[in-house]
């Protein structure tokens, strides 16, 4: 198979708003052998491809057994996404995918889930929670610390307040600045961490958004006695060929698209910020 | 041709016999050869097209091609250019977007590759080319263009008796013999060249010449003049503890003292035989009906090499330098279980501000060193 090559056509099927900034768009492929053979594990991506411009590296939020269409939640940031932004419904991308080690979702399995977010960094996480909820009895107690610059960054509030009604879960939020409507802490994501309760042995800890707010919150946690590959980082690095020959994702020994975008705290510890 | 018997002669007056070979077999022949005073690869179809008596003197940040009376036909040690033009084209074109009617389809660029045999490699290119195969088809996605390209080069090598200030082959244990990955190898002496095979495709077109078998003075005189130019390297790269010697200097600031001198120009990166970064170029046609990707090489000594929207991961020329330096002699280690440096010293002549890849490491890992004595 030619990777460079490998792309196949998928049709705009419905284009959410999320924020002024941040559209998911349903896509569905034009052919039904590729609709049929392609597979995910929550927290792969896909490279989108915009016509005559260039590709972007974006994380799958729908569910892996969604067999019906892919959601890409995409944030407005560069010249790949001002273009994709404009387009409507019914029109075409490329997509080459799925590329890059998920979450995980299997071996979590049993355990109690700790959801660390931050920003905007969030996106990717979401699909992994709703995997989660969806096969409720399947995991533990679930607890989802999520901070944001200002309660105007807050995406998928909604969604948080409905996870936040389930049993077993609890849903923390945190704002760096005050607003009227913010009923939540004010502060950083890092002062939710006393907030919450765990067992440390049986936590598995998902964490995505700056990379100082994940090792902060990676050190905590250790020091709280979670073990270092029980915690796990999704890292965003510049990612162009999605399999680890263009060269420009790399961190440490590893190349962030195909040895991650999701890797363990132990693996990842002594390369983070480089 | 017996199997037991391991070189053979040929001699100088009958060169041509070889070309004659290699174009029976179908093959395009490439040698270095100097073209407007550089030298590139550039076909050679009998013997008489390869230039006599040039040879090249290569010293930190410096390249000079000289001409002598000499007769000799490979006293060039390399130029700018090694394999990686031939194998990782600098421009491949990978597909063509189509608009249509329903939206976009793809049209994907076949890899095609035609015969080619390239006289004149040398050792430290040979190990270049076994590095990247690791890098392009020892993973699960393999590049199909370097592999038909790579599939269809036959690499006749030629064993290096002159070593430049800058070449540090022998202390990476890639040269100055060649020792594995070619089909055939030369080794020039004064009247004929002493011949090796290395493949079943090598085997194949010596057998057709019908050699007579080297005399063991022969044979002996050639590895003494090998011998002699891996004994004259001075550069010898630190072998100890890599990569973890170069992860542990990650903060160290001989990053910025180097990036004081580095201007960040990328030439290492381009005339290295290993290094594969590269992106993607799109160029749409005016009426935006059609568009083209075309990867071309990149180098992690630019701006934009470790940019991701609103960051860049490597912003300083100092990030850039312990980037490359880090991954050539140590992560490449644990990525393709192999060091990405086959010692060929190119990076260090062709640097315009006179860095030595060498020096640096040394000074680099030399802190380590220092630190333990305290």
């Amino acid at each position: 198979m030619n990777t460079f090559a490998d792309f196949h056509a998928a049709r705009i099927m419905a284009k959410r708003e999320e924020t002024p900034d941040v559209w998911t768009f349903r896509l569905r492929f034009e052919a039904q052998n590729i609709a049929d053979r392609f597979a995910f594990k929550g927290g792969q991506f896909n490279m989108v491809y915009l016509f005559g411009v260039g590709e972007v590296p974006i994380s799958i939020m729908s569910d892996p057994d969604d067999k019906e269409g892919l959601d890409h939640t995409i944030r407005i940031v560069g010249r790949v996404t001002r273009g994709i932004e404009k387009l409507n419904v019914g029109e075409t991308l490329g997509i080459r995918g799925p590329f890059g080690k998920g979450w995980p979702l299997e071996e979590a399995k049993g355990k109690d889930i700790v959801v660390i977010t931050g920003g905007l960094g969030c996106a990717p996480v979401v699909g992994a929670i709703e995997y989660i909820f969806r096969r409720r009895e399947d995991y533990g107690q679930i607890k989802i610390l999520h901070g944001v610059k200002t309660p105007r960054d807050m995406l998928y509030k909604a969604r948080f307040e409905t996870w936040a009604r389930y049993p077993d879960t609890q849903v923390l939020l945190a704002s760096d600045q005050p607003a009227k409507a913010w009923h939540y802490h004010v502060g950083v994501v890092t002062e939710l961490f006393d907030m919450v309760d765990i067992t440390p042995e049986k936590t598995v800890v998902m964490m995505c958004g700056p990379e100082i707010m994940m090792q902060a919150g990676a050190r905590h946690l250790a020091a709280r006695g979670v073990p270092q590959q029980q915690m796990y980082l999704s890292m965003e690095r510049n990612m162009q060929c999605g399999v680890g020959l263009c060269g420009h994702c790399q961190v440490g020994p590893y190349f962030a698209c195909k040895d991650g975008p999701v890797m363990s705290y132990d693996k990842i510890a002594p390369y983070l910020g480089g | 041709m017996s199997d037991s018997v391991d070189s053979w002669i040929l001699k100088k007056v009958s060169f041509d016999t070889f070309f004659s070979a290699l174009k029976l077999e179908d093959y395009k022949v490439l040698s270095p050869q100097v073209e407007d005073g550089a030298v590139t690869w550039f076909e050679a179809s009998e013997a008489d097209d390869l230039k006599q008596g040039f040879s090249d003197q290569q010293s930190v940040g410096s390249y000079r091609l000289n001409q002598t009376e000499s007769d000799t036909w490979f006293s060039i040690v390399h130029g700018a250019q090694s394999l990686k033009n031939l194998t990782f084209k600098p421009r491949q074109a990978t597909v063509k977007i189509i608009k249509t009617e329903a939206g976009i389809s793809f049209q994907a660029e076949q890899p095609k590759a035609e015969k080619i045999a390239v006289i004149g490699v040398r050792a430290c290119d040979v190990a270049a080319l076994q590095i990247q195969d690791r890098v392009f088809l020892g993973g699960a996605y393999q590049d199909e263009y370097f592999k038909a390209n790579r599939e269809s080069l036959l690499v006749i090598a030629v064993n290096c008796i002159h070593a430049h200030e800058t070449c540090f082959c022998a202390s990476m244990n890639t040269g100055p013999k060649v020792k594995a990955g070619f089909d055939i190898a030369l080794t020039e002496l004064k009247d004929a060249f002493i011949v090796e095979v290395g493949s079943i495709a090598g085997k194949n077109i010596v057998e057709s010449l019908n050699l007579t078998i080297a005399p063991e003075d022969m044979s002996k005189q050639a590895d003494r003049l090998i011998q002699h130019c891996a004994a004259s390297q001075k550069k010898k790269m630190p072998q100890q503890n890599l990569p973890n010697a170069l992860y542990a200097k990650q903060h160290s600031e001989h990053w910025d003292e180097v990036a004081t001198r580095c201007l960040s120009c990328a030439n290492c990166t381009m005339v290295c035989p290993t290094c594969f970064c590269h992106s993607i170029e799109e160029t749409p046609d005016m009426a935006r009906q059609t568009s083209e990707r075309v990867r071309v090489w990149d180098s992690c000594f630019n701006p934009e090499h470790g940019y991701i929207h609103g960051k860049n991961m490597r912003p300083t020329t100092a990030d850039r330098y312990r980037m490359w330096m880090t991954h050539k002699l140590g992560s490449w280690i644990d990525q393709f279980d192999s060091s990405g440096c086959t010692g060929c010293g190119r990076c260090t002549t062709w640097c315009p501000a006179g860095i030595d890849l060498v020096e640096e490491a040394i000074a680099v890992m030399g802190e380590d060193a220092m630190e333990k004595k305290a």
